[in-house]
């Protein structure tokens, strides 16, 4: 009897290990972390162009959808999601707002010229400490804001699906 | 005169000094507690990825603005959820990650303590 409660506590066990085991095998050990931020977080930034400070709390405007997005020029994905972000910078209801992170200026500007520039305006992060005002942990991140919350959060680049979903959500 | 001046000259050198290593060895702390999201095994005290090197940034802004530690974990777990700490707090998701050492324990102690009763007897 005995004999027979040990077999099965160690068979079960071992069942248990390998259920454990086989379901951490289908899990991505890609962590995405789940950020609890719900409002634009607060903070002072430099423009782009005209190096004036602004306050993250007065600047973007309640009544209108708004795409913050982290990018660098040196960021290859950044690359691949700038026709996407043209695209959407010709809707009239967004506002496409940059965040260039870690970045040297002629660099950014050399990008822009070569590609493109969808962004209403650009802000300054030069040391990297506004990205983690938002929450973010690498290039590019993309958020879109509505009312001064965050509406949706993308990580990685921008691509078809999301471009459609953003067109909806503002439409 | 001379001395006097010279005396004064360290006490704020050393002043100085002594708030720099307190701040210093918090940050290191803090750091070492703190989890890099981009490069999983190594810690933020440990990392020179572009993110390790922000968020030591951030954390050294923080003790100056004279946040206490307890403060800067919450301001960074808003952000980046509890997955970022080393040392995670005590709520309803980590209760079984605390009690199960402390449980399984307790009940090997049972087990021995049971089977020297009967070897006694």
């Amino acid at each position: 009897m005995k004999k027979r409660i040990i077999s099965f506590l160690i068979i079960s066990s071992l069942i248990f290990a390998f259920v454990i085991f086989y379901k951490g095998l289908n899990k991505s050990s890609f962590y995405q972390p789940k950020s609890e931020i719900e409002e634009i977080p607060k903070f002072f930034a430099k423009t782009f162009y005209s190096k004036e400070e602004i306050d993250s709390q007065k600047f973007f405007k309640k009544d209108k959808y708004y795409l913050l997005n982290i990018w660098a020029s040196w960021c290859v994905p950044c690359r691949d999601e700038h026709p996407i972000l043209i695209s959407l910078s010709e809707n009239k209801n967004l506002d496409i707002i940059g965040l260039n992170y870690k970045d040297k200026i002629s660099n950014a500007e050399k990008f822009l010229d070569e590609l493109g520039n969808p962004y209403k305006e650009i802000l300054l992060d030069q040391d990297g400490t506004r990205a983690i005002e938002w929450g973010a942990f690498g290039v590019p991140e993309t958020f879109l804001i509505y009312q001064n919350r965050i509406v949706k959060k993308y990580i990685g680049p921008l691509n078809q699906n999301s471009f459609e979903e953003i067109e909806q959500t503002i439409r | 005169m001379k001395i006097s001046k010279l005396i004064f000259l360290f006490l704020i050198l050393f002043s100085f000094n002594s708030l720099n290593a307190n701040e210093d060895k918090l940050k290191t702390e803090i750091t070492k507690n703190l989890r890099c999201l981009v490069c999983q095994g190594q810690s933020v005290y440990d990392s020179d990825s572009e993110f390790a090197v922000s968020l030591k940034l951030v954390v050294e802004n923080k003790i100056q603005q004279g946040l206490t530690e307890d403060q800067i974990y919450k301001f960074l777990t808003d952000k980046y959820g509890e997955w970022i700490l080393y040392d995670p707090k005590f709520n309803k998701n980590t209760y079984l990650l605390w009690f199960l050492p402390l449980l399984i324990l307790l009940l090997g102690g049972a087990i021995i303590v049971k089977k020297l009763i009967k070897i006694k007897k």
